[in-house]
C-alpha cells in the first residue's frame, strides 16, 4: 500500500456535508467522505435511496442543496472542478446507435482528452479489455444490451481520468462480465485511482468502504 | 472539438439524421407555394427569394429541437456537462456541425427552388448568398430553444414557437437583401450588412444563452 | 457596512412570509392610488379638447401610449428578476417573472388592439407590417412563448431558470422596439414624449397622457404584487398537497 501511495500523485477527492433534494425532499443529507488514492466508495440501498442523485452531486451535474465537492493532487491547479478528474458512467451509455463503436470510442478519446498524470489505452486494446475485440467496426446499435454497457465502460480506459463514477456499472451483465469488471476497477484502484460506485450486486473490492443510502432525509426547509 | 464537429457532421449526414429530410421539406414547402397562389409566373418571381428564404427558415428550424435532446437522451449530455473546456464553445462547435450537416444543404438546394420560381439569375444568387450569410443566425437563435426545451418531451413545437419571433429580423434583413440586389433604387449592401451583424451578433448570444440553459436543465 | 446592511434589508424583504405581509399592507393603498390616478387621467381624457385633425380619435392615444409604455417596461421588470433568478437563486425572482409574463402579454396586447383602432381612421388600415408594429407584434409572441413556456414544465424551479434564460435572450428586442421608429423610416410617428430636447407634443395633451401613464404604472405594479401573491399562495398549496401525498404511504417511524 505504501509503495502504491509513493508512487502515485498525492490526490484526494472530499465531499463535505453534501446533501440534496428532488422536489421538496432531502434524498440526502450531511454525506462527506474522503477518498485518497486507492481508495473505494460502494452505495448501496434500494432503488430510489438517492444512490444516483449522490453521484451525479459528485460528478457536478446536480447542484447540492449544502456542501461541496473538492479535489486536491498536486498536479492539479487549484479551483479546479472536481468533475473534471471524473468519468461518469450512467444509466445509459452516452454512445450513438448510429456510429460503428470504433467511431464512438474515438470520438470519446478525442473529446474528453487524458487528464494530467496518465494515458488512456488504444482503443483496440481497450475493447480486448473488455472482452470484446474485434467488433469495433460493428455500428453499436447492432450490440447487445450487455454488450453495449461492456463497450461504454470501454469509454472509460480510452481516456485516463482518476476518478471512476458507476452508476449501476454492471446492469445488464452477466456474471462473467461481471467479473471483467471487477478486474477492471481493481486494476484502476491498484494504478492509484479512486472509484465510487452504486450498485446493487458486490463488486468483490475487498477494502471499499460502504455507504448505505436509506432515502428520504426529510422534507426540505420550507421555502414558501 | 474537431472531433465533435466531425461526429455531429456524419450524425446528421447517416441514415436517421435530418440533412436529406430537412432538404426534402424544404423543396416541398417551396413547392406548394404555386398550388396556393396560382402559377402566375411574373408573380411567382416577384414573391420568389420570400418564400425560399421563409421555406429555409422553416426546414432549418425543422431538426433543431434534436440539437440537445438525443444527447440527453443517450447520456452524452452529461459527459459534455462535465469536461474542461468551456460549454460555451461545445455548444458553438455543435451549432456549426448542425449548420453544415442540415442548413448548408438548403442552401446548396436554393437555387433550383430559385429557377422553378422563374427568379432571374441575380435574384437566386442574392438569395443563396443571404441564405448562406443568415442560416447560421437561424441555428445559433435554435440552439438556445433547443437548449430550453430539451427536458421536454414533446419540445419540438415550442421550440419553434419560443425561436420564431427572435428569427423574424434575419427574415427581413435576409429578404430585403435579396429584393435589394434586383429591383434598382435600393442597394443591396446595407441590409447585407445587417444581416452579417445579426449572424455575428447571435453567433454570441446564441451559445451563451443555450450553454446557461444547459447547465439550468439538469438541477 | 452600510452595503451589508442594505443587502440584509433586500433579502428580508425577499422572504416569502415577509412579502406576503407587505403586500397585504401596501395593496389597498396602491389599489387606491391607482383608482384616483385613473379617475384623474380620465377625465382629463374626455375633457381636453380634441385634435382639430384627428378628432375624437385621438383621445386612443392616452390609452394605446400608456399600455405600449407598459409592454416595454414589464419586460425589462422581467429581465431584472430574471438575473435575480440566475444570480442569486430566488425563488420571489422567479415568483415575479412568472407572474409578470400574462400582464405584459395583457399590456402588449391592449397595445396593439388601441393602435389598430387608432390606425383605420388615421392610416385607412388595421394593420400595417411596419418596424414598430411588428417588433410589438413580436413582443406578443414572445409573451405568449414565456408563458406556454412555464405551463409546459411541472417542476417550477426549473421552469423559471429556462424562463429567465429565454427572456434575457428576448432581451435584444425591446432596444429593437424603442427604436424601430427612428431607425426605419415608417409611418409609425416617432417618440414625442420623453426627448433630449423637450417634449414635442401639446402641453394639452401631456398632463392627460402624464397622468394616464402613471395610472397604467400603478395598475400594473398593483397587479403585479397581487399576481405575486396569487403564486406564492398557489405555490404553497402545491407544496402542501405534495407533502400529504409523501406522507400518505409511509408508516410513521419506518423512515427518515
Amino acid at each position: 500500500m505504501i509503495k502504491i501511495l509513493t508512487k502515485v500523485p498525492e490526490m484526494r477527492l472530499t465531499a463535505e456535508n453534501l446533501s440534496a433534494r428532488r422536489g421538496e425532499d432531502l434524498i440526502f443529507q450531511d454525506v462527506s467522505f474522503d477518498l485518497s488514492a486507492g481508495g473505494a466508495l460502494v452505495l448501496t440501498g434500494r432503488n430510489g435511496s438517492g444512490k444516483s442523485t449522490l453521484l451525479r452531486v459528485v460528478a457536478g451535474l446536480l447542484r447540492p442543496e449544502t456542501g461541496r465537492v473538492t479535489w486536491h493532487s498536486d498536479t492539479a491547479e487549484s479551483g479546479m472542478h472536481a468533475a473534471e478528474a471524473c468519468h461518469y458512467l450512467g444509466h445509459r451509455n452516452a454512445m450513438k446507435v448510429e456510429l460503428t463503436v470504433a467511431e464512438n470510442l474515438s470520438f470519446w478519446k478525442d473529446f474528453l482528452g487524458d487528464f494530467a498524470g496518465g494515458r488512456g489505452i488504444s482503443i483496440g486494446e481497450a475493447a480486448d479489455a473488455v472482452g470484446l475485440g474485434g467488433i469495433t467496426h460493428l455500428p453499436f446499435g447492432y450490440l447487445s444490451a450487455g454488450q453495449q454497457r461492456r463497450m461504454a465502460f470501454a469509454k472509460l480506459l480510452v481516456a485516463h481520468r482518476p476518478v471512476w463514477i458507476l452508476d449501476e456499472p454492471t446492469a445488464a451483465l452477466d456474471v462473467s462480465a461481471e467479473g471483467v469488471f471487477t478486474t477492471l476497477i481493481k486494476t484502476h484502484l491498484a494504478d492509484g485511482g479512486i472509484m465510487l460506485a452504486a450498485t446493487h450486486q458486490p463488486l468483490g473490492l475487498e477494502n471499499a468502504k460502504e455507504l448505505r443510502m436509506t432515502g428520504f432525509a426529510g422534507i426540505a426547509e420550507e421555502r414558501w | 472539438m474537431t472531433a465533435l464537429l466531425l461526429r455531429d457532421f456524419k450524425l446528421s449526414v447517416r441514415a436517421g439524421g435530418g440533412a436529406l429530410i430537412g432538404v426534402l421539406f424544404f423543396m416541398t414547402v417551396v413547392a406548394v407555394i404555386p398550388f396556393g397562389v396560382g402559377p402566375d409566373l411574373n408573380l411567382l418571381s416577384r414573391i420568389g427569394p420570400a418564400i425560399v428564404w421563409i421555406g429555409a427558415l422553416l426546414s432549418a428550424l425543422l431538426g433543431l429541437d434534436r440539437l440537445f435532446q438525443t444527447e440527453r437522451e443517450d447520456g452524452s449530455l452529461d459527459l459534455l456537462l462535465m469536461q474542461e473546456q468551456p460549454l460555451v464553445l461545445t455548444v458553438l462547435v455543435k451549432c456549426l456541425a448542425h449548420w453544415l450537416g442540415n442548413a448548408l444543404p438548403l442552401v446548396v438546394a436554393s437555387p433550383l427552388l430559385g429557377l422553378f420560381m422563374n427568379m432571374s439569375e441575380i435574384a437566386v444568387g442574392a438569395t443563396m448568398l443571404t441564405l448562406l450569410v443568415g442560416t447560421p443566425a437561424l441555428t445559433f437563435i435554435g440552439a438556445v430553444g433547443a437548449a430550453v426545451a430539451v427536458t421536454l418531451p414533446r419540445g419540438g413545437l415550442l421550440v419553434s414557437i419560443l425561436v420564431l419571433p427572435l428569427a423574424i429580423p434575419v427574415l427581413i434583413f435576409g429578404v430585403s437583401a435579396s429584393y435589394a440586389a434586383v429591383e434598382d433604387p435600393a442597394p443591396f449592401m446595407p441590409p447585407f450588412l445587417i444581416l452579417v451583424a445579426i449572424t455575428m451578433f447571435f453567433a454570441v448570444i446564441g451559445p451563451l444563452g443555450a450553454a446557461l440553459a444547459l447547465r439550468n436543465t439538469n438541477d | 457596512m452600510t452595503e451589508s446592511l442594505a443587502i440584509t434589508k433586500f433579502s428580508d424583504l425577499a422572504n416569502p412570509t415577509r412579502f406576503l405581509g407587505l403586500a397585504a399592507r401596501i395593496l389597498p393603498w396602491m389599489a387606491g392610488a391607482t383608482a384616483i390616478l385613473f379617475a384623474i387621467g380620465l377625465y382629463l381624457s374626455f375633457t381636453t379638447e380634441g385634435d382639430y385633425q384627428q378628432g375624437m380619435t385621438v383621445r386612443i392615444m392616452y390609452v394605446h401610449v400608456p399600455a405600449a409604455w407598459l409592454s416595454m417596461m414589464c419586460y425589462s421588470v422581467m429581465a431584472v428578476s430574471a438575473i435575480g433568478t440566475l444570480v442569486w437563486r430566488h425563488p420571489l425572482a422567479d415568483v415575479s417573472h412568472k407572474a409578470a409574463a400574462p400582464l405584459g402579454a395583457a399590456f402588449t396586447l391592449i397595445a396593439l388592439a388601441t393602435g389598430s383602432l387608432w390606425g383605420k381612421p388615421m392610416w385607412g388600415t388595421w394593420w400595417v407590417w411596419d418596424a414598430r408594429l411588428t417588433s410589438v407584434f413580436v413582443l406578443f409572441l414572445m409573451y405568449l412563448g414565456l408563458i406556454a413556456l412555464n405551463r409546459a414544465m411541472d417542476d417550477p424551479g426549473r421552469a423559471a431558470r429556462l424562463s429567465a434564460v429565454l427572456i434575457l435572450v428576448g432581451f435584444v428586442n425591446i432596444p429593437i422596439i424603442k427604436f424601430s421608429v427612428d431607425w426605419w423610416n415608417t409611418l409609425h410617428q416617432p417618440a414625442s414624449v420623453i426627448r433630449m430636447d423637450g417634449p414635442t407634443i401639446d402641453q394639452e395633451f401631456l398632463w392627460p397622457l402624464l397622468f394616464m401613464a402613471i395610472a397604467f404604472t400603478t395598475l400594473f405594479f398593483t397587479l403585479h404584487v397581487m399576481a405575486m401573491r396569487n403564486e406564492i399562495w398557489r405555490r404553497r398549496i402545491t407544496a402542501q398537497r405534495r407533502m400529504a401525498a409523501r406522507m400518505a404511504g409511509r408508516t410513521p417511524g419506518s423512515e427518515a
